[in-house]
């Protein structure tokens, strides 16, 4: 066998989703020497929007517009949901320190009123958010006022249809038109794709010129122009202020379906704000084995495929998400967490996994399978004791959650992470 | 009363019988009705294997349905070959497999006059690698796999243009019976909720497993037991041919490769409800374990969906084991029980619709008095616009002929662009039917691969709201019914791979969308 070398840091946390990206915000800000494991997560998938908390969980799942009523629900409904643990001060300051960061990083969020609002999806829903980029505000305040407003999708992507937006919001939003133009640059009507060539594209002053000319003609009553979420990168905030000027009305994103260009700047903004602090990541590779040595610390093998480094922890975060990312694994019979082989709480049989209807508003109950903590945010070991002292797990890899169901998935991701985090440090 | 047709012939179930039918009588100059509460297909003839049978598997049970069998496969593969892959077929039995079964094999097949050949194992393993290094014996039939999708919309096809008419979702809701016959027959739209009254000169009850039901409307008792059997879909093809377990036909024992994937099954699960047929994980569980046995690579392999059917068994047919319930079928001439214009044919096999089908014209024709003979045994079933696109393969190599850059793919899994869409579309209101997902579905390979509709649903779904084809929230309603009828066949099988392709579905379409919280759809 080969020698690798060896890292040693205070907390190796592994995962690069929400959650490990905020742990490791957490981390940095509190000088703890950490080092974060992981390949790029759900975050270029995610809308964006960080979600909070809206529904309840009563059985019909009734939407909040108040996520603290939602959370007093869950206390009685779902006593075991991870939110349960958790202060609402507490709460609040891990969104604060996130969003601050993320301001700081040239991506603004819309202010947080302690409510949830509104706002239109790509199918053309209504879906409620707790904190919106602030590229999406003017969208929120049209919706608010049903305002005249006018959504625009370009010529050859397929995967954004302004009518589709439109048709289904007619009832509700009778003021809600919309219009193709072409892409910029794209007279031929190629097929065009969400992702960071689209958002690039509009980085150049040339193109935005030309795509506003063909929008201003349009626009007639609108109060505002919504556009599909590929305005830029890091630029985003210039260029919507940018084409504001040049068509006249506030322009607004709207959220795609992958690749979501609003979840690619948040990944970035936490790559670039993480890089200035004294923070090691390892970007392009996961924890192949974890194992506890004497004194309690952990010994990570970490490398693409085979092992190219060991990372010696006294702690260790587990944000590995779920099935998706490979946070949980399953086969025909059980479904396993594959790195500390930690008991996971899930139903009886596969029988029971799911709902017969897919969109059931009871939601499937393995979406509630998941690690079970103790106050402190550590994994237990089957019975009520932690299962390592200085393991903590963070995100949607909890069990007793549901975030696509209750609309919690960045809240409680980065909630999670901020108790974990704080319970490692209070431990030193 | 809405409307009221006349007809020679009222047909009642569009599959495989039904269709077939249609066109037979169509052939002989005799226009039909044909009455379907689903979409074509949308009973046993969408659920089965797809296995055009050589006979093979019956030498040992009913030596009769074997031989009809071996005599419609030759003659389907010569009159219907764009619908049928001559895939070949393997016997293969596994070391614990009855040895005695394994001997007698060949006499059996001999005696029903079905070619079948013995292998050497490892020129089988040759062949088809993918074997269990247990197998113990090998044998060669000729099995080939068909689409029934295709088929049935080929022959519904043929009947229409010859002057049938079709009327799907609509549903057979009574008789109004003469004293020995039967005199008009009610129907209903079930997505409009408007009634037609029929007037036939007479009535076919081809409506499989739910053949007592239509008989009883009539005032008739026709004693059927259901047997429901489930099938997976795998990811990708597993087998170039068929590979049936040698022994008594049993679960899990069958692949069939049809076009870019292979199908796995069955089961044989006595149910006592036509209501919710589904697959269920653990029969799911069970046909992988044995259809491991024999291909031991099934137990890892990726699992895109699975469907389940309904055999109907005639009760005095019934015998203690479901399976070797006789598989023929029977013509029930409803005169011996005073009902003139009124026959039934249930049961049977895919394989020997076209016999069946055959059979009861005759009866049909006897009776309308107009004695002409059948054509389907020598005309061809041609190729048109409505089953074209079924066909794997088929949309990408048109994409790739016209490549058009405004012609995008709209189904990336299986490669359907826009123009097949909307061809499909414009076959469906053709038959001045209104289009939905599903029904672009079934005529389709969208939503077939591996993403079950995730990104393609939406997508075809916006091309219909800007072609007009669909309006305001309605398309809502059609997404959340399409999706569910892909999760049906997803929720047995989802472990592994599937199971997180699943989890980014939901994370879309409810932890973005909310679409759980928009209305269903409405039924009129
Ligand atoms: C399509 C989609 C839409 C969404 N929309 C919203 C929304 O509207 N609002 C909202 O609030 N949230 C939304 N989310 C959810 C949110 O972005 C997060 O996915 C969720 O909060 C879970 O985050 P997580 O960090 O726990 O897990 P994940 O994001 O799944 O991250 C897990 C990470 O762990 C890594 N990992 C796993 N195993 C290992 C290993 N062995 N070694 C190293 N690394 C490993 C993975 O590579 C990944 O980086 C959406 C997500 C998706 C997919
Ligand atoms: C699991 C399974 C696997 C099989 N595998 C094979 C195989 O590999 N090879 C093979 O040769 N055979 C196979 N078979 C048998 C074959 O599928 C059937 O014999 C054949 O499809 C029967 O066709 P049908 O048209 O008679 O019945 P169906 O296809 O069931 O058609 C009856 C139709 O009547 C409609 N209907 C019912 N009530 C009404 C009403 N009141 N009004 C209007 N319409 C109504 C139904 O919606 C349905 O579409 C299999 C069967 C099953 C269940």
């Amino acid at each position: 066998m080969t020698e690798v070398p060896t890292m040693e840091c205070d907390l190796a946390i592994v995962g690069r989703g929400m959650a490990g990206m905020a742990a490791t915000l957490f981390a940095a800000n509190r000088g703890i020497s950490a080092v974060q494991v992981g390949m790029i997560g759900e975050l270029i998938f995610a809308s964006g929007l960080l979600d909070l908390l809206a529904v309840g969980w009563r059985e019909k799942g009734i939407l909040e517009r108040d996520p603290w009523a939602a959370m007093d629900l869950l206390s009685k409904e779902s006593p075991k949901h991870p939110y349960v643990r958790l202060k609402r001060e507490e709460i609040e300051t891990a969104f604060e320190e996130v969003v601050s960061f993320l301001e700081m990083q040239g991506l603004p969020y819309s202010s947080q009123t302690g409510q949830n609002t509104e706002m239109i999806t790509p199918l053309g829903t209504i879906k409620q958010t707790y904190c919106a980029p602030r590229s999406m505000l003017a969208g929120i305040q049209a919706l608010r006022e049903k305002a005249p407003c006018l959504v625009v999708d370009f010529h050859g992507l397929t995967d954004f249809s302004g009518k589709q937006i439109s048709a289904a919001l007619q009832d509700k939003w009778p003021g809600i038109r919309s219009a193709r133009v072409p892409f910029p640059g794209n007279s031929e009507k190629r097929e065009l794709v969400t992702g960071d060539i689209m958002a690039e594209t509009m980085e150049l002053s040339k193109n935005r010129e030309d795509l506003a000319r063909d929008i201003r003609p349009l626009v007639n009553d609108a109060h505002a122009v919504g556009i599909p979420a590929v305005l830029g990168m890091e630029k985003n905030r210039d260029i919507l202020e940018d084409l504001r000027e040049r068509i006249g009305v506030p322009v607004f994103e709207i959220p795609t379906f992958p690749v979501s260009v609003p979840g690619l700047r948040l990944n970035n903004a936490f790559v670039r704000g993480l890089g200035e602090k004294a923070i090691k990541r390892l970007g392009q590779s996961r924890v192949l084995q974890a194992k506890e040595v004497n004194g309690g610390a952990f010994v990570l093998t970490v490398g693409r495929r085979e092992p190219e480094m060991t990372l010696r922890a006294r702690g260790v975060i587990l944000a590995t998400g779920r099935f998706w990312s490979r946070g949980l694994v399953a086969d025909r019979k059980r479904i396993r967490e594959p790195l500390f082989n930690l008991p996971v709480h899930q139903p009886e049989t596969r029988e029971q996994w799911h709902r017969v209807d897919f969109l059931d508003l009871k939601g499937h109950p393995v979406n509630r399978a998941g690690v079970d903590i103790d106050d402190c945010f550590r994994p237990l070991d089957g019975s009520e004791d932690p299962a390592f002292e200085r393991l903590f797990a963070a995100g949607s890899i909890l069990a007793h959650q549901d975030w696509k169901r209750m609309k919690c998935g960045s809240g409680l991701a980065i909630s999670s992470a901020y108790k974990a985090v704080e319970a490692f440090w209070k431990m030193r | 009363m809405d409307h009221s047709f006349e007809t020679q012939v009222l047909i009642i179930g569009g599959g495989a019988t039904g269709t077939g039918l249609a066109r037979d009588l169509a052939l002989r100059g005799i226009q039909s009705i044909l009455t379907e509460k689903g979409d074509i297909n949308a009973g046993a003839s969408g659920g089965n294997h797809g296995l055009l049978h050589s006979g093979a598997r019956y030498v040992s049970s009913d030596s009769a349905v074997a031989a009809e069998c071996r005599a419609e496969n030759e003659l389907l593969k010569k009159l219907a070959p764009h619908c049928i892959e001559e895939t070949g077929g393997l016997f293969v039995a596994v070391a614990g497999d009855d040895e005695t079964h394994v001997a007698d094999f060949p006499h059996l097949c001999e005696r029903a006059g079905i070619p079948a050949t013995r292998l050497d194992i490892q020129d089988a393993r040759e062949l088809e690698p993918v074997l269990s290094p247990d197998t113990i014996a090998v044998y060669q039939v000729e099995d080939a796999s068909i689409d029934p999708f295709k088929l049935s919309l080929e022959n519904m096809a043929q009947a229409q243009a010859l002057g049938s008419r079709l009327f799907r979702h609509t549903q057979l809701m009574g008789f109004t019976m003469g004293r020995s016959s039967i005199r008009s027959a009610l129907l209903q739209d079930i997505k409009t909720g408007e009634e037609m009254v029929i007037d036939p000169e007479m009535v076919v009850n081809a409506a499989g497993a739910w053949a007592g039901e239509v008989a009883a409307l009539a005032g008739l008792s026709i004693q059927i037991l259901y047997s429901k059997g489930s099938l997976l879909v795998t990811d990708r093809r597993i087998t170039r041919r068929i590979i049936n377990r040698l022994r008594e036909p049993s679960d899990g024992d069958i692949l069939v490769p049809g076009g870019t994937v292979s199908i796995l099954g069955t089961t044989s699960v006595r149910v006592d409800s036509l209501e919710d047929i589904r697959p269920t994980p653990d029969e799911i569980n069970l046909i992988v374990d044995e259809g491991s046995a024999m291909i031991p690579m099934l137990a890892k392999t990726r699992y895109i969906r699975a469907y389940a059917g309904v055999r109907p068994l005639l009760k005095p047919e019934v015998e203690e084991n479901d399976r070797s319930a006789t598989r023929g079928f029977t013509l029930l001439d409803h005169a011996e029980e005073g009902l003139e214009n009124f026959v039934t044919i249930p049961g049977g096999k895919l394989t020997t619709y076209r016999f069946m089908a055959e059979k009861t014209a005759d009866l049909v024709c006897e009776r309308l008095g107009i004695p002409r003979p059948c054509l389907t045994r020598t005309e061809p079933l041609p190729s048109t616009e409505a089953g074209r696109w079924s066909e794997p393969g088929l949309g990408p190599r048109d994409w790739i002929r016209d490549k058009n850059p405004e012609n995008p793919i709209l189904c990336e899994c299986e490669m359907v662009p826009q123009s097949i869409i909307r061809r499909v579309i414009e076959s469906i209101t053709a038959q001045h039917e209104r289009p939905d997902l599903q029904a672009i579905g079934l005529r389709s390979r969208m939503g077939k691969g591996s993403c079950q509709g995730t990104f393609c649903g939406k997508r075809v779904l916006a091309h219909m709201i800007e072609q007009g084809d669909v309006a305001g929230e309605e398309g809502l309603a059609h997404l959340r019914h399409f999706l569910q009828s892909r999760w049906k066949g997803e929720r047995p099988v989802l472990w592994g791979d599937q199971l997180m392709q699943a989890e980014l579905k939901e994370a879309l379409y409810c932890g973005l969308s909310d679409l759980e919280r928009y209305p269903r759809m409405r039924k009129a």
